[in-house]
């Protein structure tokens, strides 16, 4: 077995028939004061080496729990049931301890989402890889820093001999999970299992890892197993998938049978409810799967998904559902005992397409607005020089206005200012220099204490985190009704407890939330009532700032849904803060692009979204995961990271990384904001005629059939 | 426990109705109050004070049942419960048990489980060098070091906790000014503060409420400092921000009922931190004056007797009773995180 297993390369043909991992009619159950719960049931699952299998789930499905049975490392309370667990044809539940110690780590090895959490950070990197070889093959020292140090060149790490000797927290989180990433392949793995390896990190720089996990299939010839919510990913760095639903297995099959022609209701929810890149709001609206994942010991009898199911007929509750074959495929098994009888090519039931709203006056101008912090060094020898005090732009020069019942996107990866915008409008920053005008009332330079109520009610927030957006000591009701009474909407307690119920209503939840406390509801629940309390006070201005990032695909879906059609009634502006390109593309109307404080491209949504680009609107766009097999995308990978704010680059602040420099110009001078059309403007030194010239990132079939 | 309720079908309701907060907060303030006005004030409440504490014994018992029912799935914190519980029993209803005067010598020297040469008084706890029951002291004297204890660490809490608000919400000068303070106080070995502070002061019941204050509250203004300085970045305290909420308001509706749990946790442990340090000043004769029983008195008057092995029950017993005390309050503390980390 060791022989064998040391030189996959060798072992290649081999391994053809026999898969590096089987699981077979696998259950997996945990055990609580509750009782038993079955958290996977009856999983099948064959990995070939060389072979990457993507396993998609909202969360709760059991993809993580199956991550970790494959590991053999479930905690005191978990347990594999029944079924085989297979690995290169040897049964792991027969494997003693130690016997599975030899294996975890060595061939098989695990990438986790946070890779701060992964790395000891009191430790040097080259120590922390240096032990992989050290301790499975016991090597010596000198070998092991030469192997550490060729596998840093391998994940693209420039300036290996640097990172070798730095600490984790002195790189960047797209670094640490290429140290993560390079620390798993060191020990030569026969199956890598990666758990939403790019969740934490930037759109650009995942990019750049999923460019790696695909080059390390091929290349090192692992079996892959790649976890992700993200279709999108999945169809860009696997060959199989698995869908998973309530801890069943409901779709397996190649990409290609699984992403064109489905055969599970639920594969087509999930399809449903993502954007995809080339329709908007009004042409193909998002639709959200129904109800609610049930928790696993309400699983409904016959099929789990059956309460959610648009296709739902009495013969699905009768009995547990198996796997089978879809005709003439024969990779392709789906767990629906009526996929004969749906027709799939249906367009969906309750499809509301809607006109475009027609924009109203203008509500907010900003105009020039700077913010600049001023950081203190406190040593001595800065004070000393006279460098006491460093400046921070995290704005520079923020130009655009929002229309009543507009969509305005601003989009940037982290730390491009954007969120310190949102600081600025709010009130809890107040800007350096030039002018945010509300109504008529320029607020840029008045903190949230000086403003009057009205206008505190005016522009309100939606926030990112659900687990944190609300109080969890108090209950829901009093935190919606505190905003109503400090915006003097109502002031009655009765008149108070009303309009709290409509919003309820509004948001779309039963009024006798009224008095559940947070930690009662689901993420999805928590951000409709985040979204009741923005709405209070009657806002015009909603900032939301990444509203729907940390939900679940359907539950996104239902929650963007939510709010385009409670903007579309009120008629309030909304600034939609984001990094995921494909919701601004479906719902903005106007989209501004950030780059370290600068606005380096504006313009409506179609304009910014179609050539020309600036650079770094091409990179973002390019790195977007796509699920439509139709689309086909130019793919460009930028180098490195996002500099700090603290020491931005002379000249242009996309040029370190900026895959169409034209050279010294864009190192010396900042660029001209050049204008195209009616109000297009990109922040660059390219010409005018050469940004006119550059292909779409994007094209669909049509669009390649009519060439 | 569990069958008990189940057999009862009409106890639950009520049960559940007591539970709700309000209701516990009545509870606590019937069971607390006339103890405390009854060890504060004593004598000067007149005609009340033989009945002052009768509502405080049902109340007692009610919470009992109470911590009980809501801590059954910690055995920990049961038993701690119940230690706590037992002596908040005894301390409410002394009165009213027929216990001997605490103050009145009888017979010296007589040992527990025994008759004196007088009389036919079967003493349990025999009596000390004075010939006072000890039965009848030990009784009494979980009184004041409750009392004293409890109201010291309450005022240590309220006073650290507006600090640690005060310093990690509003950062900046306030921070440091108030850890500078902090630190000051902390450098000083616990004991020189408070011989310090109750020498200039004067040794009473308040200035050891003052003093434990000064000794408690950087410590615990640390602990709520850092639980803000993590809270305070959370996105409800934003949006308590974006609607232009005082700061004060953030503090005390926002802020404060988020980090009360790991306060509740440390709180019953130094609980018994302040016992220790109460009974310890009474020892040092800078605290709670003689004649009047309490347990670091005791242990103080029994120092020198109990040299003898004989004797040595006068020096035990009180400090059993410390020690019952401070578990009992260590394994609530126990208890409850344990409790907590369980959601």
């Amino acid at each position: 077995m060791n022989e064998a297993t040391n030189e996959p390369l060798s072992a290649a043909p081999v391994s053809t028939s026999v898969p590096v991992l089987e699981c077979r009619d696998l259950s997996i159950s945990y055990f609580t004061r509750a009782g038993e719960i079955p958290a996977v049931v009856d999983f099948n699952l064959k990995v070939h080496a060389g072979e990457a299998v993507g396993i998609v789930g909202e969360s709760g499905c059991g993809k993580s729990t199956v991550a970790l049975a494959i590991m053999q490392y479930m905690g005191k309370n978990g347990r594999i049931m029944a079924g085989e667990l297979k690995f290169m044809g040897r049964d792991m539940r027969a494997m003693g301890e130690a016997e599975l110690q030899g294996l975890r780590g060595s061939k098989i090895a695990m990438v986790y989402q946070e890779p701060m959490a992964s790395l000891n950070p009191a430790m040097r990197i080259k120590d922390q890889l240096m032990e992989v070889p050290l301790h499975h093959e016991k090597v010596g020292e000198k070998e092991a820093f030469e192997r550490a140090l060729a596998m840093l060149a391998d994940v693209k790490l420039p300036d290996p001999r640097r990172i070798m000797e730095a600490f984790p927290h002195q790189i960047s989180g797209g670094q640490q999970q290429r140290v993560v990433i390079a620390m798993a392949l060191l020990s030569n793995p026969a199956l890598l299992l990666l758990d939403e390896p790019t969740t934490a990190l930037d759109v650009t720089v995942e990019a750049g890892i999923v460019d790696l996990i695909r080059e390390i299939a091929s290349r090192f010839n692992t079996g892959m197993i790649y976890i992700s919510h993200n279709l999108g990913l999945i169809r860009e760095t696997c060959d199989r998938i698995t869908v998973m639903y309530s801890g069943e297995a409901v779709e397996d099959g190649t990409v290609g049978e699984v992403f064109n022609a489905m055969r599970h209701p639920y594969t087509q929810g999930l399809f449903r409810s993502i954007p995809l890149p080339g329709a908007d709001k009004n042409a193909r609206p998002l639709i959200p799967i129904r109800g609610q994942l049930p928790l696993p010991h309400q699983r409904p009898h016959g099929c789990n998904f059956g309460p959610r199911c648009d296709h739902f007929k009495p013969a699905c509750d009768a009995g547990p559902i198996p796997m089978r074959q879809v005709p003439s495929q024969p990779d392709h098994r789906s767990r629906c005992i009526r996929f004969e009888q749906i027709d799939w090519n249906a367009p969906p039931a309750h499809a509301d397409t809607g006109e475009p709203i027609p924009l109203g006056p203008r509500v907010l101008e900003v105009d020039g607005l700077k913010k600049y912090y001023e950081i203190a060094n406190r040593s001595l020898l800065a004070m000393i020089r006279g460098t006491a005090v460093k400046t921070v732009k995290a704005n520079e020069k923020l130009d655009f206005d929002a229309h009543e019942a507009e969509t305005v996107a601003i989009v940037g990866e982290s730390g491009c200012g954007k969120s310190t915008f949102a600081k600025v409008l709010m009130g809890l920053e107040t800007a350096t220099e030039g002018r945010a005008v509300l109504g008529n009332r320029d607020i840029a330079a008045t903190p949230v204490q000086s403003r009057k109520p009205q206008v505190v009610g005016h522009l309100q927030m939606v926030f990112q985190n659900p687990f944190d957006t609300l109080n969890p000591s108090h209950t829901v009701g009093s935190q919606i009704a505190r905003v109503i009474r400090k915006f003097d909407v109502e002031q009655d307690r009765e008149k108070v407890k009303d309009r709290v119920m409509q919003l309820l209503d509004m948001v779309k939840l039963p009024r006798d939330f009224y008095l559940r406390r947070p930690r009662q509801l689901s993420g999805g629940q928590k951000q409709r009532v985040g979204i009741a309390r923005a709405f209070a006070g009657n806002p015009r201005v909603v900032v939301a700032d990444e509203p729907v990032s940390a939900l679940d695909v359907s539950v996104q879906a239902a929650v963007t849904q939510l709010l385009m059609e409670i903007q579309r009634t009120n008629r309030t502006t909304l600034l939609f803060i984001s990094h995921d390109l494909s919701l601004v593309r479906y719902l903005a109307d106007k989209v501004i692009v950030m780059y370290l404080g600068h606005l380096v491209e504006q313009g409506t949504t179609d304009e910014v979204f179609a050539p020309p680009y600036h650079p770094y609107t091409e990179a973002l766009l390019s790195a977007v995961p796509v699920a439509d097999t139709s689309v086909e995308k130019r793919r460009i990978v930028l180098e490195g990271d996002i500099p700090s704010a603290v020491n931005p680059p002379p000249g242009c602040p996309f040029q370190t990384r900026c895959q169409r420099k034209i050279g010294r110009i864009c190192e010396t001078e900042y660029p001209p904001l050049r204008t195209f059309g009616e109000g297009h403007r990109i922040l660059c030194h390219i010409a005018p005629e050469e940004l006119e010239a550059m292909p779409p990132v994007f094209t669909t079939a049509e669009e390649r059939a009519a060439e | 426990m569990a069958t008990t309720f189940d057999a009862r079908p009409a106890a639950p309701p009520l049960l559940d109705r007591l539970s709700a907060p309000k209701a516990v907060l009545i509870l606590v303030a019937l069971m607390w109050v006339p103890l405390t006005l009854y060890v504060m004030a004593g004598r000067n409440l007149g005609v009340l004070q033989p009945y002052i504490l009768l509502p405080a014994i049902p109340a007692t018992l009610i919470l009992y049942v109470l911590a009980v029912r809501a801590w059954r799935e910690s055995w920990t914190a049961v038993i701690g419960a119940t230690l706590v519980f037992f002596w908040l029993l005894m301390a409410v209803s002394a009165p009213y048990l027929p216990l001997l005067d605490p103050n009145k010598p009888i017979a010296p020297f007589v040992l527990p489980f025994s008759h004196g040469k007088v009389g036919d008084t079967f003493f349990w706890l025999g009596t000390d060098f004075k010939g006072r029951d000890m039965l009848s002291r030990t009784v009494w004297g979980c009184q004041r070091v409750i009392v004293w204890g409890v109201t010291a660490t309450v005022v240590a809490y309220v006073v650290g906790t507006l600090f640690g608000l005060i310093a990690g919400y509003l950062s900046g000068w306030w921070d440091e000014l108030i850890t500078f303070f902090g630190n000051v106080l902390l450098s000083f070995p616990v004991m020189v503060l408070f011989i310090v502070v109750l020498n200039y002061l004067g040794p009473s019941g308040f200035n050891i409420v003052i003093a434990v204050t000064f000794a408690s509250a950087p410590a615990i203004m640390r602990i709520v400092r850092g639980l803000t300085l993590d809270i305070k970045s959370r996105d409800y305290v934003f949006a308590a921000q974006t609607r232009g909420e005082r700061p004060f308001y953030i503090m005390i509706f926002e802020l404060l009922p988020n980090v009360r749990g790991p306060i509740i946790v440390d709180a019953c442990l130094r609980l018994g931190y302040t016992t220790v340090a109460i009974t310890t000043l009474t020892f040092l004769g800078l605290g709670l004056q003689p004649p009047d029983p309490d347990w670091g008195l005791m242990i103080k008057e029994a120092a020198k007797t109990a040299m003898l092995f004989r004797f040595s029950y006068m020096l035990i017993i009180p400090a059993l009773s410390v020690s019952t005390l401070i578990l009992g309050f260590n394994l609530m503390a126990d208890g409850l995180r344990e409790i907590s980390l369980r959601d």
